[in-house]
């Protein structure tokens, strides 16, 4: 069971371990600097499918086939899936998964999806209810174009604090403790407002709602920005990373070269007119899923906190004049499981 | 931390538009389609036509052009560097009009894309059009006196 620390973290009494992930990515992310690390390229936008959202779906059902093959497990094995997108109703998730017969938990965080997605699976893994879980995520450049935006082909110009939707997912199998990376604990975030309206600034909007949760880890576990070798944020892009940065310093938390962001590793600001940098749920996903995991795996990294963010918007409630409440919920991960300073599991049930 | 001393925050941290790029580019290469209209409009007139006519048959040759870049996937990539250049003439019209057209045709001819077509430019032509009727109006009540 995991224990509560302070009013919203909780540690996990026997960490469970990410036994596997996969990371899809289309051109655009073929192009960036993390192009390498991916499972998965496909140049071609559409993944062969005939609609944007086919393209989608077939996203996360590509990543969930490649992170079960990685350890030879099929969809039997697995209790759960977390699964969400970006798509009205979800159908990115639904679509891509309603073949696969496993117990499916549609989720909705924005982008924030994938620690979501993490923190229910570490919750139900580390509880005794399920043994093997999947939290699995997309997006499409294409499909949230047209869902918040404009047709593709429309000619506009898009601010500089507007950021570029990354068209690729990332899958994770959470399962029982065996080997690195560990989930120790996770913080489910409160939703913030401090009231952004423009819908081309979401980084703006979603700062808050990191340096709220951020800043709630650390009182809970009595820590500080130097306990960890990087703390990992989802989608702040350039915009939304300055605000965290000053947020948390008002507060007395001082990030400095510690904190990162997906959406700024994953393209080259430079080259690749992004803009303000990479967002939705893809994004993050697929960075944690390619780049990140595999460095807490062999030890590069020891300790890590994932900070994906979510901005909770509709089309409707932004023509309605409404502003943007963001959301982030948190995943310490570790390659070290700190197994001789708890109790042995045997003693427990 | 307030939504105003957020606001305050948000505006340093947010870097503005470069207009110093946009509006050149904005009158560059409005005025290249610009040009290019009168270019045609002289041409037709040189080939017989009224110059009436040849407004009209200038209009729906932009109109072709611009609907053809945007289906070549050529326009907005103009567009990006031209800004305000290519929106207000006609052609930034047609483009508004096509490429819902192209992009919403995935769901039916009825409900995607004849529904969808008109879902930017369809505040241009009701605005447009109630304007019309006030100015209409407005002309008609001077001849009155």
């Amino acid at each position: 069971m995991s224990s509560k620390l302070g009013k919203y973290t909780y540690r996990m009494d026997n960490p469970p371990s990410v036994l596997a992930y996969a990371a899809i990515g289309s051109k655009k992310e073929s192009e960036g600097p993390l192009a390498s690390y991916f499972d998965i390229i496909n140049e071609d936008t559409t993944f062969g499918e005939k609609s944007w959202e086919k393209a989608e779906s077939r996203l996360q059902k590509d990543a969930v086939n490649k992170a079960l093959s990685k350890i030879q497990l099929s969809t039997g094995d697995i209790d759960c899936v977390f699964a969400g997108d970006l798509l009205n109703q979800c159908i990115g998730a639904t679509f891509g998964l309603r073949e696969m017969g496993i117990p499916f938990v549609g989720i909705y965080g924005a982008c924030s999806n994938m620690a979501e997605g993490l923190a229910l699976s570490a919750l139900m893994v580390d509880g005794g209810a399920m043994k093997k879980t999947i939290a699995v995520t997309s997006s499409h450049f294409c499909t949230a174009e047209r869902q918040y935006r404009f047709p593709l082909e429309y000619g506009g110009q898009r601010p500089l604090t507007a950021q570029w939707t990354v068209t690729g997912s990332g899958a994770a199998i959470v399962g029982e403790r065996v080997s690195p990376p560990y989930i120790k604990a996770v913080t489910l975030g409160c939703i913030e407002d401090l009231g952004i309206k423009d819908a081309n600034n979401m980084g703006a909007a979603m700062a808050p709602a990191a340096a709220a949760t951020i800043k709630r880890f650390f009182e809970d576990t009595c820590t500080v920005p130097d306990n960890y070798d990087l703390i990992l944020t989802g989608d702040l892009g350039q915009v939304g990373s300055d605000l965290l940065h000053q947020l948390l310093e008002r507060e007395g938390y001082h990030l400095g070269k510690k904190q990162a962001d997906c959406g700024l590793l994953i393209y080259d600001r430079e080259t690749q007119d992004v803009h303000a940098g990479g967002s939705g749920c893809g994004c993050s996903a697929s960075v944690l899923c390619s780049y990140i995991l595999p460095a807490v795996k062999d030890g590069r990294i020891k300790n890590m906190l994932f900070v994906a963010t979510g901005a909770l918007l509709s089309p409707t409630s932004v023509q309605q004049g409404e502003s943007i409440p963001g959301i982030a919920h948190l995943i310490h991960l570790s390659a070290d499981d700190d197994t001789k300073t708890r109790p042995s599991t045997a003693g427990g049930m | 931390m307030t939504n105003k001393d957020y606001e305050q925050l948000n505006k340093k941290a947010s870097p503005p538009s470069k207009s110093y790029i946009n509006i050149p580019y904005a009158f560059l290469i409005g005025g290249i389609i610009c040009t290019l209209g009168e270019f045609l409009s002289n041409t037709y007139q040189g080939m017989g036509m009224e110059q009436d006519t040849a407004g009209a048959v200038v209009s729906v040759t932009l109109v072709f052009l611009s609907a053809l870049l945007t289906g070549l996937k050529i326009y907005d990539k103009i567009a990006k560097h031209g800004g305000a250049g290519t929106l207000v003439p006609i052609t930034g019209f047609a483009n508004a009009v096509v490429s819902p057209a192209l992009e919403f045709k995935s769901e039916g001819m009825i409900l995607g894309l004849g529904a969808k077509m008109f879902v930017i430019a369809g505040p241009v032509i009701v605005y447009g059009i109630s304007a019309s009727i006030v100015y209409g109006i407005i002309i008609f009540l001077f001849k009155l006196y």
